[in-house]
């Protein structure tokens, strides 16, 4: 019966993400537009440009091999894989077992490299570019990540996403400084993974386009949940719980989505006209206030 | 076993090609006995050679078996495609040696094979860059013998294992064997601040010997620091024993890493990433330390099996690697990978292989690297509860550390494969590259084969290390299955078939849709390149232009790096010119001293050589006082 549930949860969470990637990106860029002072397209646009380009056939550089025609699909694949793995709305998903933050961060790895490597595949500067630049940011972004996890681990005695969010959930010690400093850090952790990697796009067309943006979509959505899932805990269904517990759940996904795009969306203005080389010195800001989180928790916790 | 010692002076003599048949066969017997032993339990056999009264002994436990695999692996591998006669004639001996200092059963054997061990790469090693590797296998016997002489009891010559067990160091005679042992098996392992010798040495090694020495030696020096350190210095080792280990490992994780992304050569950005993986697993040897010395067995068990298992990943992947890099040297002529590029298309088979150990070597799942490193990883989260405030933050810091070596090692692994193997090839000798020999392919391809079977199976390779672990860090590896990796038995952990099999219905859901609902087919034109189109391909993201935003972020803090750019004025048609030098800190920590005091020393020698009458007379008058001073006692 619990096997039964959590593959109808992991199915209806699977469709979900599907369709709501984006959307969350038409609903960001919208409101970035907006933020502007500009009416900017509708929040379907990504959809109607997703159907366009797989009608269209990809124009393949000369000197492309084969590895430039698989990475799309790649991408989109180990992204999703990830995706599976982090709650949305109700934990007890079929892939519970098999959420770890560790193996979360290994897949997005994965899609990164894999993009970075079709980035040098093409041959040329800019390709070459973005792949230098979306593996050192990633270089600077992963110790943050790590003691993120740290923090998590430590409060929650386990990297499992399910079994962490339901720790966080159930603890209830009201809000946590450790916690909100490292829900800061994967913040800025979100914000310097979102540039960077437009370059690597740049020799794709037609239905490779199509996955590659359908796949950073996805990356955002799985980002935006993970923070949902492990800092603001509340309003997750509870493993075997009923279909009511289920629409709270999902209302309150879609809540916390709204706000972390608002959040994300104030960030990223008040970082406006970052610079690439002011991305590791952010990131850096975010590893000492880590490195702060991590020794507030030892000493206000004490495990000794 | 034995069978390598008497091919080792054979192999001088005889004809090349049946060194190496010997060597392949012997090494696949020796593979076979290591995992008979690892089923069967520990098996020892007495020497009828050795020195008078102790005599030597051969033993085999979990723990050398375990090891075995990795340097008896990358044995086999090298002398199956070992090209020509072009490979040095050493080989032989030096796996021999290898092998003798895992099966020693006494300090006598383990010393006296870990010396030939270092002598014999120094005879791999051709001309000047040698010259250190001498001083450093003397530094290897001028430590190991002292530390095993402190583990020996009192007044016998005894030196079998289980007398060296029976006699555990403490106070300061502990913490004299702990800085020995470092020294000495911390050069092999490529430890820093030991780690300078790899540099030079290894662009000046066939890529076979590298293979071997990368592959194999650095395991054989983890098993001396694992053998001494955890087995015969008892369990008792107090807390603070892992601390040098910690910092070591983590200054070599991130040192290695960084400079693999620096580095020009395939070789020596192996070579650097080695230093870096070895470094990870000296973290999870300090993690196990500091856990067994805290009585949290189960945390040291998970630390130590991730140390073993990604000691053994690393030999199949790393050797696959260094293997290829050897295939390219000899097809395109060069290892510089500025004069690399596009060996895709040329070299398919190559390529591919070399794919999966770039995917192992940066730790993505579900390749080999993942699992071990997750482990590592997973030590250090939970390490904090061993206590301490000040230990804590060196923990925090420690994890940081490793996952910037582990970031900085998947961006070495995609400059390693995007440069050389990707693009457009930029010399007309990488342009007309061809595929390696089929020996060559068959061995990269079990290779490549290994390194994926290991990455979707780690948790009965895990189950192979169990008894060498339940021996050493007092607890066994938990899980709930054969197939998870997991830090506790009832506890969650990583399932690598679950995640295969996820991704695995991720890329066929991707491919359905691909298939059903988009168009079909595709068109070639020339590179796009946002309108410039194919131009020289020297304009192509190359190997410096990959370091550079590394090298000016991290470089300076870590390497001192330092950037010229001359770039020509306007109207000037001289091309602008881009430098980085960069300087390892080990550098003013470790060689300008040496080199100071060899100066020093023969400048000594020169003036001593020619005393005046005075001197000659004082070291006349001083000798003989010496001498009665001697007689007199």
């Amino acid at each position: 019966m619990t096997a039964l549930a959590g593959v109808l949860t992991l199915l209806l969470h699977a469709a979900l993400v599907l369709a709501a990637a984006p959307v969350l990106a038409g609903l960001l860029g919208r409101a970035r537009a907006r933020l502007l002072g500009r009416s900017g397209p509708p929040a379907l646009q990504p959809w109607r440009d997703l159907v366009r380009l797989a009608r269209k056939q990809p124009v393949l550089a000369e000197d492309a091999s084969w590895l430039f025609a698989a990475v799309p699909g790649v991408c989109v694949a180990a992204t999703l894989a990830a995706a599976l793995l982090v709650p949305s709305f109700a934990l007890g998903m079929a892939t519970a077992p098999l959420a770890d933050l560790l193996v979360v961060a290994g897949l997005l790895a994965l899609a990164r490299c894999a993009l970075a490597l079709a980035g040098l595949d093409a041959g040329t500067a800019a390709g070459g570019m973005g792949a230098s630049r979306t593996t050192s940011i990633a270089a600077y972004a992963e110790p943050v990540l790590l003691l993120v996890f740290l923090v998590l681990a430590l409060l929650a005695g386990t990297t499992n996403l399910d079994a962490t969010a339901a720790a966080l959930r159930e603890g209830g010690q009201g809000l946590r400084l450790p916690l909100g400093l490292a829900g800061l850090a994967v913040c800025v952790v979100v914000l310097a993974d979102r540039p960077g990697q437009d370059a690597l796009a740049l020799e794709y067309s037609g239905r490779h386009l199509a996955l590659i943006q359908y796949a950073a979509a996805l990356r955002l959505l799985l980002w935006l949940s993970l923070i949902a899932a492990m800092f603001l805990p509340f309003g997750l269904a509870p493993a075997g719980a009923g279909p009511l517990a289920w629409i709270v759940g999902l209302l309150a996904w879609a809540g916390k989505l709204g706000g972390l795009c608002a959040g994300l969306l104030l960030l990223e203005a008040s970082a406006a006209g970052l610079r690439v080389l002011d991305v590791p010195r952010l990131l850096g800001a975010a590893l000492l206030l880590m490195l702060l989180a991590a020794l507030l928790l030892f000493v206000s916790q004490g495990f000794a | 076993m034995a069978g390598l010692f008497v091919l080792a002076p054979l192999s001088l003599v005889l004809p090349h090609r049946v060194a190496q048949a010997g060597m392949l066969a012997l090494s696949g017997l020796g593979l076979g006995a290591a995992l008979l032993g690892l089923a069967t339990g520990p098996a020892a056999l007495a020497l009828p050679v050795g020195l008078p009264g102790a005599g030597m002994s051969l033993a085999l436990d979990a723990l050398s078996a375990f090891l075995l695999l990795p340097v008896l692996a990358p044995a086999a591998a090298v002398a199956a495609c070992a090209p020509d006669e072009r490979a040095p004639p050493l080989l032989p001996a030096f796996a021999g040696c290898m092998v003798l200092t895992l099966l020693a059963g006494d300090g006598f054997t383990l010393a006296l094979g870990f010396s030939g061990m270092a002598l014999a790469v120094w005879g791999l090693v051709p001309g000047r860059p040698a010259t250190p590797l001498l001083g450093l296998a003397a530094l290897g016997t001028a430590c190991l013998v002292p530390a095993l002489a402190l583990l020996a009891p009192a007044g016998a010559l005894e030196l079998g294992f289980a007398a060296l067990r029976a006699n555990p160091p403490d106070g300061w005679a502990g913490a004299a064997v702990l800085a020995l042992v470092l020294l000495g098996a911390g050069w092999a392992a490529g430890l820093a601040p030991l780690h300078l010798w790899l540099r030079p040495a290894h662009p000046a090694m066939p890529a076979p010997a590298a293979a071997l020495v990368l592959g194999g030696m650095t395991k054989v020096a983890l098993y001396v620091l694992v053998r001494i350190l955890f087995d015969l210095c008892g369990p008792a080792a107090p807390v603070w024993w892992g601390v040098p280990l910690l910092v070591v490992g983590a200054a070599s994780a991130v040192l290695g890493a960084l400079r693999a992304n620096t580095e020009s050569d395939l070789v020596s950005v192996l070579a650097a990433s080695t230093v870096g993986h070895m470094g990870l697993i000296a973290t999870g040897l300090g993690v196990a330390l500091l856990a067994r010395g805290a009585d949290l067995p189960a945390l040291a068990a998970l630390a130590l099996g991730g140390a073993l298992l990604h000691a053994l990943a690393h030999g199949l992947f790393g050797t696959l690697l260094l293997l290829a890099a050897g295939a390219v040297q000899d097809s395109a002529g060069t290892r510089r990978l500025s004069q690399l590029g596009g060996l895709i298309h040329r070299m398919p088979a190559t390529t591919l292989a070399t794919l999966v150990g770039a995917a192992s070597l940066a730790a993505l799942p579900p390749f080999a690297g993942f699992a071990g490193v997750w482990a590592l990883l997973q030590s250090l989260l939970a390490a904090p509860r061993i206590g301490g405030l000040a230990l804590q933050g060196l923990l925090a810091v420690t994890a940081a550390l490793a996952a910037l070596a582990v970031a900085l090692g998947a961006a070495a692994s995609v400059r390693l494969v995007g440069v050389a193997f990707l693009g457009r090839p930029r010399t007309p000798a990488a342009a007309a590259a061809h595929d390696a020999p089929r020996s060559v392919r068959v061995t990269l391809a079990v290779l490549a084969g290994l390194s994926l079977v290991l990455g979707l199976l780690p948790g009965p390779a895990l189950h192979l290390a169990d008894p060498a672990v339940r021996a050493l860090a007092g607890a066994g590896l938990g899980g709930a299955g054969p197939l998870l990796v997991a830090p506790a038995a009832d506890a969650p952990g990583y399932s690598a078939p679950g995640v295969a099999v996820l991704l695995g219905l991720c890329l066929a859901g991707g491919a359905w849709v691909a298939r059903a609902w988009m168009v079909q087919g595709e068109r070639r034109a020339p590179v796009w390149d946002g309108g410039f189109g194919p131009g020289d391909p020297a304009t192509q993201h190359g190997a410096a232009s990959m370091a550079q935003p590394l090298a000016c972020t991290l470089g300076t803090m870590v390497l001192a790096a330092r950037e010229s750019v001359d770039a020509a004025p306007p109207g000037d048609p001289r091309p602008a010119r881009y430098g980085l030098t960069l300087r390892d800190p080990a550098e003013p920590l470790l060689h300008a001293p040496l080199l100071r005091a060899r100066e020093r020393l023969s400048a000594f020698a020169g003036r001593a050589a020619f005393p005046t009458a005075w001197q000659g007379l004082v070291i006349t008058v001083a000798a003989l006082l010496g001498l009665l001073a001697l007689a007199a006692r």
